[in-house]
């Protein structure tokens, strides 16, 4: 970025390639094994950085979904409900064990399907993956401790619908605590990332699972509407869009069946004259660059306190010039591709609607790559409550700065929007943060810090940004049920 | 095996900050194959000097077991397990050669010892979730009590168990983050080195398990006695438990007496309980 | 494109603080005070969670040989142990001169650092050596505690001037500041600046160790600033923890404002506990993201060490031969 002032450009520095194999195509994982889907559909996935087909990816349809359905009650009846909690857990353990074995390979993999920097699938993405399964796999035998009634039951058969932002992450989201309860689970992964679900398909294998106990259904929306659908489907949980999201429930709506959603977000970070400032431009940068802005609790509205904004939004510029963008493989990167073209179509819009509504943009002058999808990071200052930038989620490296001049006034604006999933707020007052944390109204608070997450840590919204928690005790809560009895009976024809 | 061969017999030693020395004493006892005169081993017959060698080790080791993330330290306790696993036999061989039980008793006491450091392993992030509180006091405060460590715990192994009794008791002052002293089962203490052979190879840090082989009379007072112990574990001392009270009280060591249940509840009794106030306003 | 900075002129010989004192409202002990707690303060998680971000950054090739050098020509090579002989010195300066007689590729030291006896030693072994253009700093002001009256700090500078140090390194009075006696602290680098004058150049040892803190890490740095240092150094090398990467990380991050507000770039010596190659690049990177490009060189940027320049050198060989090399081939002083 900085070559004719600065002989220390870093060489380039990639990652090694050979640490994936990745077949010419997928089928599905459904009951143990690999199978070719009855669709008979593929499609392809591809490198977002460098648009190389990667692979080609099955399509599960309806009758595929039925073979999974039927796989996962089959296990849930014959296995897995009637396995000690303390040998569920074992398998949760082992699964942990073989995800660290191959880390490395996982991040590899997520970074060449997903986009985002080798840095990020390293250092956060799969280890976060892996704690999941390592803190769920303690809480197999532990059920009676988690404030659900003495006698906690497993569901049965859970549908799972997962994003393409952090894949394989997701799945250990949705996946470890299922398990730990004792449900069985449908998976459908994200359909621009299946890859390392995949992978988690032959560690499951190599785990001995019981088979059926995880079925992983890839293909489309229409996939995922048809497991929403399903009637052998016990509980849903789905991450993703808040408009998805919104259609899913009021498909599931008459039967009642228990549903998690978590989905859209529009953060707040908000920045008062106090804050530690250097450390609140990290997290600014955090909140908004990290995976490219495509965190669904983004801190994409930056509210800063009048009399500091000059100042920090000098020293957020200088910061932003710093970013590395580009090959995502390369080990210095920061910011690496967008996700995909269609993704890449949305920001460019939006962004260009916070043009014309007259907001000012800023971007450094970084160099980008000719081929794969690609956005500069982006500042917007001048921001109202009303443009666009500020109202709607962008899903992109793009910040929407605001500002304010009391603590009430920042509160007003932060919560004024419909969603409520995360929230930051930066002070070295003690009592301030807490206060302000206590106003908002959101599901998570980040306090001098952004975008942390941790297995024993509950995440989830307030408002339109979902229901139920993921993570900690109470994103066990959602996988169980305290009545003495199954809620949803098995469906006809199932062997018991 | 072939007769031609003679065995290499393992010489048992005290477990110590992270080493294996003999007793400062220079002293051993016999241990015989169960109701017979062959000798099994020699172990060393550790003095008070071990023992406060042991605290002092206990000591300067808590601030590196307290501040691992518990998530480190679940990690760990698993991996006790694990190398268990790949040297039970050799847990089976000794429980039933000191103990005189058959191979299958045995095999199932090795078994339970492994999954009960499975089970404690996994309580290390999570017992804090299901202890702790936020707690709705009357005014304007953030208020919130959260368990924590209460520093060296002092553990008394059951004297008729060779490793399922040790694992029970000193697993859950581990778990919560205690640093322990180990006064092993006199008369089946094999068990409890080969333990801390595995312990050795765990990722354990130096000095967080020390374990004392000898005769248990002779240590039981200056482990309960001693002021830089915490915390005593006496769920399997069945001898000299009122002395071992009174002794404990000179610091008011918390004692904990869950004769061979196994509970959460074990772990938050060598646990301190700590309640922090902070004001909310702009 | 990183914008490029404001060119400006190198701050050598800079001898009166009293106007910058003024331009940032300090006049006495209160005004002192007072502008050095409304510095921002510093989040210990989040830079230290910067610094381990940037760690992580994979230095490799031609980026690598050229931090190697870099990293050679800014090394303070230094001796500071109570046995120092003549010969010691000696053969230190030699190898500060040509650190690989095997390679003449190999550059320069940035300086030799020695107690103020052997200064006299030093310099007028380099110089009959050629390598006039190698400065002497010497540890002066009754290093490295400080402990002594303001007569024997100065007496102390002026000694090693006369011997020919052209580089002061002070040590700051950490329980003065730690009291609260910011202006005493202050007080002592100006009258120290004063004394070496245009003759020498003033860094200023803030023992970061003992300051604790980062948000004390922060004020030292700014209150050594104004009175006058022309470099910020960490520490002695006689307390640990010394130059950790989020101290230093501090450090540069306030000669970067620093300049931004007075258009005087000061320079930055972390010392202490950099050891290995991995350690020395891992520092350039940081000057690199937080100070900026403009602090890459010795003028600005230097580090106090000994062993490190043996693991230099071992690194430059590996890339050069393309196997690991050896201890046996670097020479010991």
């Amino acid at each position: 970025m900085t070559e004719n002032v600065n002989p220390f450009a870093y060489a380039p520095a990639p990652e090694s390639r050979e640490l994936v194999s990745i077949e010419s195509s997928y089928d599905l994982f459904i009951n143990g094994k690999f199978v070719a889907p009855k669709s008979k559909k593929r499609f392809v996935t591809i490198n977002p950085a460098t648009e190389e087909v990667l692979s080609k990816i099955s399509l599960g349809g309806k009758d595929d979904l039925d073979l999974a359905v039927k796989a996962a009650r089959r296990a849930y009846e014959s296995v897995w409900s009637k396995l000690p909690g303390k040998e569920r857990g074992k398998y949760l353990y082992r699964i942990a064990r073989l995800m660290q074995e191959r880390a490395r390979e996982f991040a590899v993999l997520e970074t060449l399907d997903n986009g985002k920097p080798i840095r990020e699938t390293r250092d956060t993405d799969i280890p976060l993956a892996i704690q999941h399964f390592f803190y769920h796999a303690g809480w197999a035998d532990k059920l009676e401790f988690a404030g659900n009634g003495a006698n906690p039951r497993a569901h049965g058969v859970v549908g799972q619908i997962i994003p393409w932002n952090f894949p394989l992450l997701m799945l250990a989201w949705k996946v470890a605590p299922a398990l730990a309860t004792g449900n069985t689970v449908v998976l459908k992964p994200a359909e621009t990332t299946s890859l390392t679900a995949l992978l988690f398909a032959q560690i499951c294998i190599d785990a001995e699972l019981p088979p059926g106990v995880v079925n992983i259904v890839t293909g489309d929306g229409s996939t995922g509407a048809s497991l929403v659908a399903h009637n052998g489907v016990d509980k849903f949980a789905f991450t993703g869009s808040t408009e998805v999201g919104k259609a899913i429930n009021r498909s599931l709506a008459s039967s009642g069946k228990p549903v998690t959603l978590e989905l859209g977000g529009k953060g707040a970070n908000i920045v008062f004259e106090d804050a530690a400032i250097d450390q609140a431009v990290e997290g600014i940068v955090q909140g908004i660059f990290f995976n490219q802005g495509h965190v669904c609790c983004a801190g994409s509205r930056l509210l800063v306190q009048e009399n500091i904004h000059d100042h920090l939004i000098e020293k957020l510029e200088r910061r932003i010039e710093k970013i590395r963008v580009g090959d995502p493989m390369d080990k210095n990167t920061d910011l690496g591709a967008i996700n995909s073209k269609e993704q890449l179509q949305k920001i460019i819009e939006l962004t260009q609607s916070g043009e014309i509504e007259g907001a000012k943009a800023w971007q450094p002058d970084c160099a980008l790559p000719s081929r794969g999808f690609w956005f500069r990071p982006t500042i917007f200052t001048n921001v109202t409550g009303a443009h666009r930038i500020a109202r709607e989620e962008i899903f992109g490296p793009v910040l929407s700065v605001l500002t304010f001049r009391t603590p009430q006034e920042a509160i007003e604006k932060a919560n004024n929007t419909p969603y409520g999933l995360a929230a930051g707020v930066w002070s070295e007052k003690g009592s301030r943060l807490l206060w302000a944390s206590r106003e908002l109204k959101a599901g998570v608070i980040w306090a001098n810090t952004y975008n942390k997450f941790d297995a024993a840590s509950p995440f989830g919204g307030y408002k339109e940004s979902g229901w139920g928690r993921e993570g900690g005790r109470h994103g066990l809560l959602p996988y169980l049920t305290h009545s003495s009895t199954p809620r949803v009976k098995p469906s006809k024809g199932v062997r018991k | 095996m072939s007769k031609d061969r003679i065995d290499v017999k393992k010489t048992y030693k005290l477990f110590i900050n992270g080493a294996f020395p003999r007793s400062e004493s220079g002293r051993s006892y016999p241990i015989y194959r169960k109701g017979s005169k062959v000798l099994l081993a020699q172990p060393a017959q550790a003095s008070r000097k071990d023992l406060r060698d042991a605290v002092r080790a206990a000591r300067e080791a808590r601030l590196k077991w307290q501040s691992a993330t518990a998530y480190n330290r679940s990690q760990i306790l698993y991996r006790i397990a694990e190398m268990m696993e790949g040297r039970r036999l050799q847990f089976v061989e000794e429980i039933m050669a000191q103990a005189s039980l058959t191979k299958s008793v045995a095999e199932k006491e090795v078994s339970e010892a492994i999954d009960l450091w499975v089970w404690y392993a996994g309580w290390c992030d999570k017992v804090g979730q299901i202890s702790g509180a936020n707690n709705p006091i009357n005014g304007p405060f953030y208020n919130f009590t959260s368990p924590e460590p209460i520093g060296v715990v002092g553990v008394f192994a059951e004297s008729d168990s060779s490793l399922l009794g040790l694992v029970r008791a000193m697993a859950p002052a581990l778990a919560g983050g205690n640093t322990v002293v180990v006064l092993a089962s006199e008369r089946y203490p094999l068990s409890a080195i080969t333990l801390s052979e595995v312990i050795a190879t765990s990722d354990v840090p130096a000095g967080v398990i020390n374990i004392l082989t000898g005769i248990r009379n002779e240590l039981t007072p200056w482990l309960a006695s001693h002021m830089e112990v915490d915390g005593l574990d006496i769920s399997g001392e069945k001898s000299r438990r009122v002395e071992i009270r009174t002794l404990a009280t000179e610091n008011l060591k918390r004692v904990a007496d869950f004769g061979s249940s196994t509970s959460p509840n074990r772990i938050l009794a060598l646990m301190d309980q700590k309640t922090i106030w902070h004001p909310i306003g702009i | 494109m990183a914008k490029v900075l404001r060119k400006v002129e190198m701050n050598q010989g800079r001898t009166s603080s009293s106007d910058l004192a003024t331009d940032f409202g300090i006049s006495d002990d209160r005004s002192l005070e007072l502008f050095l707690k409304t510095l921002p303060g510093v989040d210990q998680v989040g830079v230290e969670a910067r610094a381990a971000e940037l760690a992580t950054r994979s230095i490799k090739k031609e980026s690598k040989s050229w931090a190697i050098d870099m990293a050679i020509s800014m090394v303070d090579l230094t001796t500071l142990e109570g046995a120092d002989t003549e010969g010691k010195v000696r053969s230190l300066c030699n190898k500060a001169h040509r650190p690989d007689p095997t390679d003449l590729g190999v550059p320069h030291v940035g300086a030799v650092c020695v107690y103020n006896d052997m200064v006299g030693i030093a310099r007028s072994h380099l110089d009959a050596i050629g390598a006039k253009e190698i400065p002497v700093a010497a540890v002066s002001t009754a290093f490295p505690s400080g402990r002594a009256s303001m007569e024997v700090k100065l007496r102390d500078t002026r000694d090693a001037i006369e011997a020919g140090a052209s580089e002061i390194d002070m040590v700051i009075d950490r329980g003065a500041f730690l009291s609260g006696y910011y202006k005493s602290v202050f007080d002592e680098i100006v009258a120290i600046k004063k004394e070496c004058g245009g003759r020498a150049h003033l860094k200023v040892i803030l023992e970061t160790g003992e300051l604790v803190t980062y948000d004390n890490v922060r004020r030292a740095s700014y209150l050594a600033m104004i009175a006058g240092a022309d470099f910020i150094k960490t520490s002695t090398g006689k307390v640990t923890p010394a130059a950790t990467a989020p101290v230093v990380l501090i450090m540069l991050q306030a000669v970067r404002d620093f300049f931004d507000r007075t258009g005087i770039q000061i320079g930055v010596k972390p010392a202490g506990g950099i050891r290995t190659s991995k350690d020395a690049i891992k520092q350039l990177v940081l000057v690199n993201e937080i100070a900026g490009p403009e602090w890459l060189n010795p003028r600005y940027f230097r580090i106090g060490a000994s062993a490190l320049l043996n693991d230099l050198l071992m690194q430059r060989m590996k890339m050069r031969d393309g196997y690991y090399a050896s201890s046996n081939y670097v020479s010991v002083e």
